[in-house]
């Protein structure tokens, strides 16, 4: 029997045919990389290629390495296998990577979401027989607001914040989450401050989108200067004495875990905004409905709850152990290499 | 209801305090006197009865979220809230709904009769003409109470600064079998009505838990010390020829224990006694679980009255000749109390005295703490000569000096994932024990408290790593934590296959010092058990 295209090993997701890894969890020596967070770009390969919008990303991330950016669309053969990288719409730079030999089509998605937000490249459906997906909000209890009404809200909150005398300080992962904050909120409510892990990150991505002025909290930011304004920051700095500043203060998180009640308040987080840069529910069925697949993988998320679900619908679904970690992975391990 | 979901909401998203007093009070000044009225009787835990069975409604929200049952319970499992689940599946409101909470509230009541399809079409109709806040409200005063971090002493602070009136006065306003469908604002906070006040018990006085050395009390003769009882604690009440007794969960237990019918007559009219209900099998103090069959009873067979009667253990006397005497000293009181047992004593009633202990120093004292589980107490209660009965719990003139838990060490076997806001990750634990052979696990007993946030997060993302098994909610995980339980009290039980029910149980530490083999056997458990 032929190995399939892809296959799932001890160190990531293997083309045999073109002896090559996506997004994989050990070193190896040729890898192609979705997009730029910790736990699919990790370090330690000899080779990169990725999109070239992630390539000051992951520089940034990993420090020198050998790294080709390649178009989006543009098709690049490796051992005859033909690769290609087309958006998936989840952060900056982030993309599908469509597999194709002998006529067999797979893609995997590593993140993506199916709303634009302004920021990232929008995602794009591509056709494919076997398509591996994520799922980190593979729950029926996942539906996301649009956008617009999300930062209504938001801004809604900085505003009456400054109307009461406090900071606002809001938390959301330093890449991706950040500058899709940074983007919509409102600067004619007050001034945007920055913690270094999302300033560095921001400037990084600045020549690839544009951004609003922002300022970074320094050691010499004077306490009087935060008030009426917002501050954002990864995750890791609720609670640390970093925020102490900032008082009187007022915390939000935007996620997609803020759906729950009892996550916001395990946080103890004084407001949650639903925002994701996942495909909710919906978002995922619509998604791989388009992309005509009979194969799905589900890989990292709700994935045995919802490859049964796939498996109901008529779709020949299973799911592959990853170390992938979704949104959770992003907010709560990531930054601690980064700040 | 806008405004008591927006209420809700926002008791919701904050942890401070101040802000929920605030939003209550406001709440108070402006909402109508009738949904007031609602309010208090659904923060102070007085819903109305649950008028359809949260099967069907998993079965009907599944429906009209177009899913199969199964991923709805799936659904369920990870959010960890039936009503949160509901208001999350279902799909967004159509238009939007101008009944107000009481409405709601008279519609819920009137549902419990109705059909099943009835119940279903109100329920359809309802969850898709409210917002997302407002559905979970809905479903939430259908199914079950609401936990939001709002004490009922939090309520009674914003309800004193809506209307001037004091706390303590409220909060006596508000005990008892009141009905909100049957009363208004004004008869039950607003007005003075004697009549009402027949059943009505005292707030109970609570202690805490002694921080610090015990000689820090000073001076040994300005205390009196007692054991503290393990039943529940409770009110009886006898005004008008008629008893009343009252739980401390407020809730008004006359009709369980007929024993005390017998007060009537023998103790003078106008009494109300602070005590503990016991249980009192052949003519001694029973367990606490000797108690609990007589607790979840409806009907009370004259068997089980005969097998196992209870008493109440006397601590205090609230009212005397119908004048409440919670101001006097304890010292005072005490002195009606032993005085009304002596005369009662011969008329062969179940009033017994919790007796003053005597003792002339601390070290004394501490040697009574030491023999509190001969005597089937938990511990001690340290209460001051000079103290008044205060309202809810209070730190100063009151103590309780409870016995150090028993402990044992046991394997991690079970996970499920916890409710509200541990929803979504492993928190309820099951432990095991070894059998004698030390050849296998077996469980003994359940815990989900007693660990920090960051342990709980951390022993999460390795269960979720280690799963054996998926039992539907509950998986089993390798065994290889040791923790740390503690617990209050032990008995033998036939209904647990470990033979013996823990009272209590929860993890003091997670011995990451030591490897499974270290943890302890059944047969060390069963030691434990008093003879």
């Amino acid at each position: 029997m032929k190995p399939p295209l892809l296959a799932f090993n001890k160190k990531g997701i293997y083309c045999e045919a073109a002896d090559v890894y996506l997004d994989p969890w050990k070193p190896v020596d040729k890898a192609i990389i979705s997009h730029g967070h910790a736990d699919h770009s990790r370090w330690g390969h000899k080779k990169y290629i990725t999109h070239h919008s992630n390539v000051p990303i992951i520089k940034h991330r990993l420090g020198e390495i050998e790294v080709s950016g390649k178009e989006w669309n543009e098709t690049f053969t490796i051992n005859g296998v033909k690769f290609s990288l087309h958006p998936a719409g989840h952060i900056i730079g982030s993309s599908q990577i469509r597999v194709e030999h002998k006529g067999e089509v797979w893609v995997f998605t590593g993140d993506y979401k199916d709303e634009e937000d302004g920021v990232a490249v929008p995602y794009e459906p591509v056709k494919c027989h076997t398509f591996i997906t994520e799922c980190t909000f593979g729950l029926p209890a996942f539906k996301w607001q649009p956008q617009a009404e999300v930062f209504t809200e938001i801004n809604n909150w900085w505003q009456q914040n400054k109307e009461d005398d406090r900071t606002s300080v809001i938390f959301g992962y330093s890449l991706g989450k950040a500058q899709r904050l940074l983007k919509h909120l409102d600067t004619s409510i007050g001034k945007i401050y920055t913690h270094g892990a999302i300033e560095n990150m921001t400037e990084v991505i600045r020549p690839l989108a544009e951004m609003p002025e922002t300022t970074r909290v320094t050691r010499d930011t004077k306490k009087n200067e935060f008030k009426g304004n917002i501050v954002v920051a990864p995750p890791s700095a609720h609670g640390s004495p970093w925020i102490k500043k900032m008082v009187p203060y007022v915390t939000a998180s935007a996620s997609g875990w803020m759906t729950f009640r009892g996550a916001r308040r395990r946080r103890a987080i004084d407001r949650g905004f639903v925002l994701s840069d996942h495909c909710d529910w919906q978002g995922l069925l619509k998604s791989i409905k388009a992309t005509g697949a009979e194969k799905v993988i589900c890989t990292h998320g709700y994935t045995d709850t919802f490859s049964r679900y796939l498996r109901e619908l008529g779709y020949d679904a299973r799911t592959e152990e990853t170390q992938y970690e979704g949104e959770l992975g992003e907010e709560e391990s990531k930054i601690e290499k980064e700040s | 209801m806008k405004d008591f979901a927006e209420l809700i909401k926002t008791l919701d998203s904050t942890n401070k305090t101040t802000l929920k007093v605030e939003a209550l009070t406001h709440y108070f000044k402006n909402a109508e006197d009738k949904d007031k009225v609602w309010t208090i009787a659904i923060l102070s835990h007085r819903r109305p009865s649950r008028p359809v069975n949260t099967t069907l409604m998993r079965q009907w929200a599944s429906e009209l979220a177009n899913i199969p049952v199964w991923l709805f319970e799936e659904s369920y499992h990870i959010v960890g809230d039936l009503a949160e689940t509901i208001a999350l599946v279902i799909p967004p409101a159509e238009e939007n709904t101008e009944k107000s909470l009481n409405q709601f509230l008279q519609e819920i009541l009137e549902l419990k009769p109705k059909t099943e399809a009835e119940k279903k079409d109100y329920l359809h109709k309802n969850w898709l003409e409210l917002n997302y806040y407002e559905r979970f409200v809905f479903t939430k005063l259908i199914t079950g109470s609401f936990r939001i971090g709002v004490s009922q002493k939090l309520m009674t602070r914003a309800l004193s600064k809506a209307t001037g009136i004091d706390e303590d006065i409220l909060a006596y306003k508000m005990m008892g079998n009141w009905k909100p469908e049957k009363t208004t604002f004004k008869k039950l906070i607003l007005e003075e009505n004697e009549e009402d006040y027949l059943s009505k018990p005292y707030p109970f006085y609570l202690a805490y838990a002694i921080d610090g050395e015990i000689e820090d009390l000073g001076v040994v003769a300005n205390w009196s010390a007692e054991h503290k009882w393990d039943g529940i604690r409770s009110q009886v009440i006898v005004r008008n020829d008629e008893l009343f007794v009252w739980s401390r969960g407020e809730e008004l237990v006359t009709d369980k224990y007929p024993e005390f019918e017998d007060f009537v007559g023998k103790v003078p009219n106008g009494t109300v006694i602070d005590g503990e209900i016991l249980s009192f099998p052949d003519g001694k103090i029973g367990t606490f679980k000797d108690l609990q069959t007589r607790i979840g009873r409806k009907n009370i067979s004259k068997k089980l009255l005969e097998k196992t009667p209870v008493i109440l253990k006397a601590y205090d006397v609230l009212e005397w000749k119908g004048e409440d005497i919670r101001t006097e000293p304890f010292v005072e009181r005490r002195n009606i109390l032993e005085k009304l047992y002596a005369e009662v004593s011969s008329e062969e009633i179940p009033l017994h005295l919790s007796e003053r202990i005597s003792f002339k120093n601390w070290a004394e004292v501490a040697e009574e703490r030491e023999r509190a589980r001969e005597e089937k107490s938990e511990g001690l209660m340290l209460k001051r000569l000079d103290s008044p009965y205060l309202v809810g719990r209070k730190k100063g003139d009151w103590w309780k000096w409870k016995v150090d838990p028993l402990t044992v060490d046991a394997v991690l076997t079970y996970a499920m994932r916890g409710h509200g806001r541990r929803s979504n990750l492993f928190t309820d634990y099951t432990f095991g024990l070894w059998d004698d052979d030390k050849k296998e696990l077996v469980t003994f007993a359940k815990a989900y408290s007693g660990l920090t946030d960051a342990e709980f997060r951390k022993l999460d993302a390795w269960i979720k790593k280690n799963t054996l098994e998926r039992f539907g909610p509950v998986r089993s995980v390798t065994p290889h934590h040791v923790f740390e339980i503690a617990f209050e009290g032990i008995a033998e039980s036939k209904r647990h296959k470990s033979g013996v029910a823990t009272r209590f149980p929860r993890m003091v530490r997670w011995r990451t010092d030591k490897n499974i083999h270290e943890a302890n056997t059944l047969g060390e458990l069963r030691d434990l058990i008093p003879d």
